[in-house]
């Protein structure tokens, strides 16, 4: 189906993940993804926008496989995670080479401190006491805030402190691949330039890469190398950030900034039909 | 092809509230209770297979159709307001003695008064109502430790309720009328002047109190009482932030959830059992209700009736393949076979469909809708 995103896919070399129009039901009824595809090279931050309901989350979860608990499964197409097939994979395993989800809403342990948050993420680690407390010292430099509250119980810090905690936890497993689903959910304006500041850093000093589901478009293109924007389970539309952001079309529906010569709805459906034919 | 609701509008928002709202739907409803309601009479009067004897009736039929009655009673309770609770058994024996107690006559002297309560023996049908009625007192009493705790200590909480009355109705002559075995029998099942005795007359009164009950419940769980009680269930303190009050909800859940599982009570020992002891209402009863709400589908009219289905006609049904089959095997080897086939199958089901029967028929009618196409 949408082939549009396998051409214009950024990095020449094979993509470090690749999601090759896959399709997501749930309780076997459900269609949710109708022919996902989309490529994240390696090293890259790539965004994952749209709407409520379009299908980030459910993209994110086919890749860590996560679905089988909402009685969902993946019944078309691939996902190839640094070469190999991951479908067949169970989440553990998806973890052990390297991909992790952080969730939407945090998902930080309540009842345990800071610290024993990020420790559960080295739960996959087999290297040594040592080596995890070398990147627990190294999550803390990235996260000066976390090694302040490292002591107090999870449930009791902001909600700032919680999304770091979960960002940290999920670094914990060294990662080379962050699936981040709404890192700015509930947060104040300031922490999610913090939090994206951090994403970044991560990017350029670590390697990791991103595949990040958002729905504050502005925030995620001026950091992001590359967009894919879902609607309806399907990608609409994708391209370099900047490119996106720059759209008539993404501005007007997913900035709030009206251009001046679309105003009549005879130029939505225009925009809904050029939508029908991307898909 | 058959189930497609393509070309059916509503135009008012009586049709789109309706209990019903898929002509398809309301055709197969009228068609099942026309098949409880004439044709298995009508068997059964001609004696058709598999009508031959009285078996099916009176064995299956009946407790059937009053279990569904209680499983109803306990749905509205657990699968609509998500208060767990395991005194469903106490709460029948309540209506069941309740109802007792009225049709036999109550006389309570008050000697240091000078004076008695003195009421006549009722006829039947107010004997049973009023046995609810009983029942749902009991249950609002002891729901209201439901406004305090939650979960898995409200469910201790409420096995409370279930060893106090094992031990009321074994302990207190009163009750069964100083009857010197501790078992008592049930009055004469005289209904407006007529004597229904027959296992097919008996069969009809239970089919009539499911039917009006079943209906009674369906319209409250969608109306407004319905919407708050699925509030409190679904989060508690969002239903009270937005002016519900948990008192009110948890305990109308609990007076109507015992209304109906009383009534079902005093059915069970009325029409069903005709003369019982309290061992007819002890905790395996309340498990068994509980275990036939989850596997029928929590929060669902229907799943009563399917739990129901699943959990008494299946170890009958189990029990009869073997002699069916030929297979000598010996009546203990069965029922143990029996106790673990169904255990087994219960294990399956829920791994499969947690959300049980009830969630696997709207997927089942989800898809019918949409094929032949799978999505």
């Amino acid at each position: 189906m949408s082939n549009v995103s396998a051409a214009t896919s950024p990095g020449s070399a094979a993509p470090f993940l690749s999601i090759n129009n896959i399709e997501v039901v749930y309780s076997h009824v459900i269609l949710v993804l109708k022919g996902v595809s989309l490529n994240v090279p390696a090293g890259g931050i790539v965004a994952l926008l749209g709407a409520n309901g379009a299908g980030k989350t459910t993209t994110l979860k086919a890749v860590s496989n996560l679905l089988h608990a909402e009685r969902g499964e993946v019944t078309k197409g691939s996902i190839v995670f640094d070469g190999t097939e991951v479908q067949s994979l169970s989440p553990n395993e998806v973890v052990r080479r390297g991909c992790i989800q952080v969730m939407e809403g945090r998902r930080c342990f309540a009842h345990l401190t800071v610290e024993e948050n990020l420790l559960t993420g080295a739960f996959t680690r087999r290297d040594g006491k040592a080596a995890v407390a070398a990147d627990l010292e190294r999550v803390y430099a990235y996260f000066p805030r976390l090694k302040e509250r490292r002591g107090s119980t999870a449930g009791y810090t902001s909600g700032g402190e919680q999304q770091m905690c979960a960002i940290g936890r999920a670094l914990m497993s060294q990662p080379r691949m962050i699936l981040l689903d709404e890192p700015s959910m509930g947060l104040a304006p300031q922490i999610v330039e913090e939090i994206f500041e951090i994403v970044r850093d991560l990017n350029q000093k670590e390697k990791v890469s991103f595949l990040l589901a958002e729905q504050n478009t502005n925030m995620a293109l001026k950091y992001a190398s590359h967009g894919y924007i879902l609607e309806n389970g399907r990608v609409v539309m994708d391209g370099e950030a900047g490119a996106l952001a720059s759209n008539e079309d993404v501005k007007e529906f997913y900035l709030g900034i009206a251009g001046d010569k679309r105003k009549s709805f005879r130029d939505v459906k225009h925009y809904k039909r050029r939508k029908r034919w991307l898909a | 092809m058959l189930y497609r609701e393509a070309g059916q509008f509503k135009t008012t928002y009586a049709q789109d509230m309706a209990m019903f709202p898929i002509r398809q739907d309301r055709i197969a409803f009228i068609l099942l209770l026309a098949l409880a309601f004439l044709v298995v009479p009508l068997l059964a009067k001609l004696q058709i297979w598999p009508f031959g004897g009285e078996y099916l009736l009176r064995a299956i039929l009946i407790p059937f159709l009053i279990l569904s009655l209680a499983a109803i009673g306990v749905n509205i309770l657990v699968g609509y307001c998500g208060q767990i609770s395991l005194g469903s058994g106490a709460f029948m024996a309540v209506g069941a003695y309740s109802a007792y107690k009225f049709g036999t006559g109550i006389n309570i002297p008050l000697a240091w008064l000078g004076t008695a309560i003195v009421i006549p023996p009722l006829p039947v049908l107010p004997s049973i109502l009023l046995g609810g009625l009983m029942a749902a007192f009991a249950g609002v009493l002891f729901g209201v430790p439901s406004l305090r705790i939650k979960g898995l200590y409200l469910a201790v909480a409420t096995l409370a309720a279930q060893f106090f009355f094992d031990w009321v109705f074994l302990r207190v002559p009163w009750f069964t009328n100083y009857s010197s075995s501790g078992s008592v029998n049930a009055p004469a099942l005289n209904f407006f002047g007529l004597t229904m005795n027959s296992p097919i007359e008996r069969y009809f009164i239970c089919l009539s109190f499911v039917t009006v009950f079943a209906l009674l419940a369906k319209n409250l769980v969608r109306g407004n009482i319905g919407r708050q009680w699925m509030a409190i269930r679904d989060m508690d303190i969002a239903a009270e932030l937005m002016g519900i009050r948990p008192l009110y909800a948890k305990l109308t859940a609990f007076a109507v959830s015992s209304f109906i599982v009383g009534v079902a009570g005093a059915l069970w020992a009325f029409v069903y059992l005709g003369s019982w002891e309290p061992l007819a209402f002890s905790i395996d009863r309340s498990f068994q209700l509980l275990f036939m709400v989850i596997i029928g589908g929590l929060g669902s009219i229907l799943g009563a009736f399917l739990g129901a289905a699943f959990i008494l006609v299946l170890p009958i049904l189990l029990d009869q393949v073997p002699h069916a089959l030929g297979i000598p095997i010996s009546v203990e080897t069965v029922s143990l076979l029996v106790f673990i086939i169904t255990g087994s199958l219960i294990c399956y089901l829920l791994i499969v469909e947690p959300h049980g029967f009830a969630r696997l028929w709207s997927t089942a009618k989800e898809k019918l809708r949409l094929w032949p196409y799978p999505y």
